[in-house]
């Protein structure tokens, strides 16, 4: 073989050419070790962090929310319950095209123009990652047919869940409240992690008040998810605790009977036990369905609720505030008689109207003609105007306010539930700090009969009453009685002993007691109808009529003549058996007009069913011995056989204590 | 260096092989059937064991090795004497493709021949090199001037042509193909120094150029953290892959990152990420052997050809493979910006594995062609 004699210079070439090759390795190698030095980097310095992002990736940690506690009364009927249902949601950031599935979901499941107005709603304000509800309680028949079709709907996916329900309805839906989807104004005030997965928090009534309670602790569990968030099997998990329920103080059989009376009329009957300031019933008319509420009440719905001319969501019982009128009367009797200013026997001369000396207005009685010579029993028990004119002016406003404000008008009486109105209980100075003017004489005299200024809530007169019935032991009312944890016996939620009003003298209360019982049982009584047919005890009660609107001096009030909306407020406060009482009450009836005529059965219809559930045993039904509840010593008490007929009671041991 | 020369020295020329017969390079081909069996392993779990998607990938297998088969017969002097009308052809097809060719995801590069979809980039990968090598074969190296600049418009036409389509990745493979030529035909460093100093000065022309989302991906490799869902997810979750893997890997078929959906094309272009967490650094250190072992035999290959034409492509075929992975495995640790390329013979797809195997093909038939000559 020759050698091929090259035209140029191939060993030179080929030198050049292996220098070259020699070059480009030497580069190679740099740049794999650079590589190399990545990887090392990236695996071996940095393998921690990637790992955790690589495990942040893979697991997830997903909150299970906890059951929500349910809600009884105080024979265990549920009020608040938990029902299990299958909503379709959508989870926005694993759906394609949402209008396009939007479309398609509505070919395969029922989706009505409200839950798609629903789902914007909540799609504006959820996270890229949330499922959002879009069809609330599908039947098994839809759940099976979107089965079927699932494939087709990245994103879009059932999910069991638990949801509010009140059995009852609109009958408890002020006390027990319900609950709503979790929005802004609520994260502020809840703690975040623990509301990871719930949906609902309490917005109002005992949903909101005892959420914490209600609510439970949130529970975990890690799974592993793919790329797109679904679930591929379980790592760990910590279960929720569920919420714990409650038990009520409130009946609502009584409820029942209470909402029944109103008929259709408006207003609030608030029923408290009297020895422990516990809430028997709790009612305000008309009420509302709160289901709605939980799935997310429509806006329309909503508004026409709102705009409801009888305010339907209005919790009268709790907010409502009203003059309290005559029903103010035997508070006043006994500022006047605890101060020394009157006794039983001092009387008054009632024409029909009062004069301050020196001033030509007449304040006018209801009774044009007047009621002639009035002492305190008859007073109370007719009402009388006049009498009280006289005695509000010697008490002054001051006086009258520091002791009517022992009694909790004027200030929220406490209770567990949110929301409670103030009332107004008018002072000298209140007037001159909100109106900045001074009181005028005349301003006394109406406030004396629970006019002018003074507002209450029938809450507050219920506790006033009860405080009044039990010689001045003044109790927060309460609503929930027991809470209960899952899995163990209930507890009794403790309460502050009660706040023992000074008492000068108790015969002065007795006073007072029997002239209210006069006014149901006496002859002259102006709620004779509600003492009808009661036997065994007495109910001991007082009238009222708040008026809407003020009178031009010399013209007569005709309820008749005048439209609803200007109707006077017809109320009615109560307790029974006056001499052991069990129960106080206190009634309103919006534009009802006369407070012995229309409340006054309502009081009588929730005592009725008190006493049939509650019947009192020969012992205390005839009540000749009654526990004194101050001194825990006994009082033996002759009740006549009359009813009419002043009692007479001989205490045997009269309480010395000063409290 | 002895086993990549074990097939230099035939014991004086007394024996020929039977691969020699053949045509084949053992050195070569092992290191080449090693590369694409831990492929079709990675492959198998990248693809989560998805079968039939192994089927078409070991039908492709055996196509590009019948192709590198087929091509390690054709003797060099024949692909020399191709390479001008080879050349001038893929210049009309890349024209015909500008025009005619069919859209697929959003680029026009493939061309409908009726029976098959051709993409005539792809043919480009070995038309450029042994175009320009042909181009310097005959005349003294260095290159003259005037000679360099004629190459310069050999391998920019292409390279424009199908940066407009656009394909970047291969746009790049090219332009360094030729360039490679360039550089093993000994240009000088000065000029290299000045057409590294023109590169950068083009730079804001070539940004201006760019397609939005070629700028953007520019963007997501200098900063992939400010899109992680958009842009910056694929090199981000790749990070988290390889990183997460170790050491030692978290075993086949358990890598999170990929066997749960979160890294984005894991059987192709992010192939790598997938043996980097499964397999972890000493995986990818095996890998990277393998490669290392095929450059070098090509280099070698291409040092003991025999005249320019042959080293000249041969060297290049071998640095555009280099090319090819580091630009994969750039990108897929965050090193360099995304490219669209796979990782040889490792990722994937069809048409580049063809090519691939063509190249190596003729890297076989360079160093089986040889004339045996006497020590």
């Amino acid at each position: 073989m020759s050698r091929p004699i090259p035209l140029k210079d191939n060993l030179l070439e080929s030198r050049l050419f292996l220098h070259r090759v020699a070059a480009a390795l030497v580069a190679c190698l740099l740049l794999l070790g650079i590589l190399v030095a990545r990887l090392v980097y990236l695996q071996v310095i940095a393998h921690d962090h990637y790992r955790t992002l690589s495990e942040k990736n893979r697991i997830k940690t997903e909150p299970l929310p906890p059951n929500r506690g349910l809600i009884y009364d105080a024979r265990g009927i549920l009020l608040a319950e938990n029902l299990p249902s299958y909503r379709l949601v959508i989870i926005p950031e694993q759906v394609p095209d949402m209008e396009d599935t939007l479309r398609r979901l509505a070919r395969v499941i029922e989706i009505r123009p409200d839950d798609l107005e629903r789902f914007r709603r909540l799609l504006a304000r959820s996270r890229r990652f949330e499922a959002v509800p879009i069809r609330l309680n599908l039947s098994d028949a839809e759940v099976a047919r979107f089965a079927v079709e699932r494939y087709d709907f990245p994103g879009v996916d059932i999910q069991a869940a638990l949801t509010r329900h009140y059995p009852l309805g609109p009958l408890t839906a002020h006390v027990v409240g319900y609950v709503g989807r979790i929005n802004e104004r609520d994260l502020q005030r809840l703690d975040p992690a623990n509301y990871r997965g719930s949906t609902h928090t309490g917005k109002t009534g005992i949903e909101r008040t005892y959420e914490s309670v209600l609510h439970g602790t949130v529970g975990y569990r890690q799974v592993e998810t793919n790329a797109q968030g679904r679930p591929l099997r379980e790592i760990s998990r910590q279960p929720p605790i569920p919420g714990s329920n409650l038990h009520l103080t409130l009946d609502v059989r009584l409820q029942a009977a209470a909402a029944e009376a109103f008929g259709d009329r408006n207003g609030a009957a608030v029923a408290i036990d009297p020895r422990t300031g516990a809430v028997l019933a709790m009612v305000s008319q008309p009420g509302f369905d709160p289901d709605p509420f939980v799935r997310g009440i429509p806006l329309k719905a909503y508004r026409a609720l709102q705009r409801d001319p009888d305010r339907p969501l209005f919790d009268r019982a709790l907010r409502g505030q009203y003059p309290p009128g005559s029903t103010l009367k035997p508070f006043v009797a006994l500022a006047g008689l605890e101060l020394g200013l009157i006794t039983p026997r001092s009387t008054t001369w009632c024409p029909g109207y009062y004069q301050l000396p020196g001033k030509e207005h007449k304040y006018r009685d209801w009774k044009r003609w007047g009621h002639g010579l009035m002492n305190l029993r008859s007073a109370i028990a007719q009402s009388c105007d006049v009498y009280f004119y006289d005695l509000a002016r010697s008490l002054g406003i001051d006086r009258m306010h520091d002791f009517l404000a022992r009694f909790g008008f004027g200030r929220r009486t406490g209770i567990d539930l949110v929301g409670e109105a103030s009332g107004l209980l008018p002072s000298s100075a209140w007037k001159r700090r909100v109106h900045h003017q001074p009181w005028f004489p005349g301003e006394t005299l109406i406030a004396g009969i629970g006019q002018g200024f003074d507002l209450a809530t029938p809450l507050q007169l219920a506790v006033a009453t009860a405080t009044l019935a039990t010689y001045g032991r003044y109790h927060r009312p309460y609503v929930v009685a027991e809470i209960q944890q899952p899995g163990e016996p209930p507890v009794h939620l403790p309460h502050d002993p009660p706040v023992v009003l000074p008492v000068h003298d108790r015969h002065n209360w007795q006073e007072v007691i029997r002239a209210m019982v006069e006014v149901v049982h006496g002859r002259h009584g102006t709620a004779q109808r509600v003492g009808k047919g009661i036997h065994g005890f007495h109910i001991a009660g007082k009238t009222g009529t708040a008026q809407v609107f003020g009178l031009p001096q010399e013209e007569k009030y005709d309820a008749r003549k005048l439209e609803e909306k200007l109707r006077d407020h017809a109320l009615f406060i109560a307790f029974a058996p006056a001499r052991d009482p069990r129960i106080a009450v206190a009634v309103v009836v919006e534009h009802g007009g006369s407070g012995g005529a229309v409340a006054g059965p309502i009081a009588r219809r929730i005592l009725d069913r008190y006493f049939a559930d509650h019947p009192l045993t020969r012992d205390a039904g005839n009540s000749r011995t009654v526990h004194d509840m101050t001194t825990h010593r006994k009082e033996t008490v002759r009740v006549p056989d009359h009813a009419a007929a002043p009692i007479q009671v001989r205490q045997a041991a009269r309480s010395t204590e000063r409290r | 260096m002895s086993m990549l020369q074990a097939e230099l020295h035939p014991g004086s020329g007394t024996r020929v092989g039977w691969l020699q017969r053949l045509h084949i390079d053992g050195v070569l081909l092992v290191g080449l059937l090693l590369l694409s069996g831990a492929g079709l392993i990675i492959l198998y779990s990248a693809s989560g064991r998805n079968e039939a998607v192994m089927l078409r990938q070991l039908v492709r297998l055996a196509v590009a090795y019948g192709t590198l088969f087929v091509v390690a017969q054709i003797p060099p002097g024949l692909i020399r004497r191709w390479a001008p009308w080879l050349f001038g052809l893929g210049i009309g097809l890349l024209v015909a493709v500008l025009v005619f060719g069919d859209i697929g995801k959003g680029a026009r590069r493939w061309l409908d021949l009726g029976f098959v979809r051709f993409q005539p980039s792809e043919m480009m990968k070995l038309t450029v090199p042994a175009m320009v090598a042909w181009y310097l074969a005959d005349v003294r190296l260095p290159p003259s001037p005037g000679r360099i600049a004629v190459c310069g418009f050999l391998i920019l036409l292409p390279t424009l042509l199908i940066a407009k389509q656009p394909d970047l990745g291969t746009a790049l493979l090219i332009a360094s193909s030729g360039f490679f030529v360039l550089f093993l035909a000994g240009i000088s460093w000065r000029l290299l120094g000045a057409l590294a100093l023109l590169a950068a000065a083009a730079l804001p022309v070539v940004w201006y150029l760019m397609h939005d989302y070629q700028r953007q991906r520019v963007l997501t490799f200098l900063h992939p953290e400010a899109d992680p869902l958009g842009a910056g997810y694929h090199i981000i979750q790749s990070k988290i892959a390889i990183g997460s893997g170790g050491l030692y890997g978290k075993g086949w078929l358990n890598g999170t990152q990929a066997q749960l959906d979160f890294l984005p094309e894991r059987s192709t272009d992010f192939i790598f990420a997938v043996l980097g967490e499964e397999f972890g650094l000493l995986g990818i250190l095996v890998v990277l052997a393998l490669y290392l072992l095929v450059l070098l035999r090509s280099l070698v290959i291409s040092t003991q050809a025999q005249d320019s034409f042959t080293r000249l492509l041969g060297g290049s075929l071998a640095l555009t493979f280099f090319v090819y992975l580091f630009v994969n495995t750039g990108m897929v640790t965050g090193l360099l910006p995304v490219v669209g390329l796979p990782l040889p013979l490792i990722s994937y797809g069809g048409t580049s594995m063809v090519t691939l195997m063509a190249g190596f093909g003729m890297l076989m038939s360079i160093h089986t062609h040889r004339k045996l000559l006497p020590g």
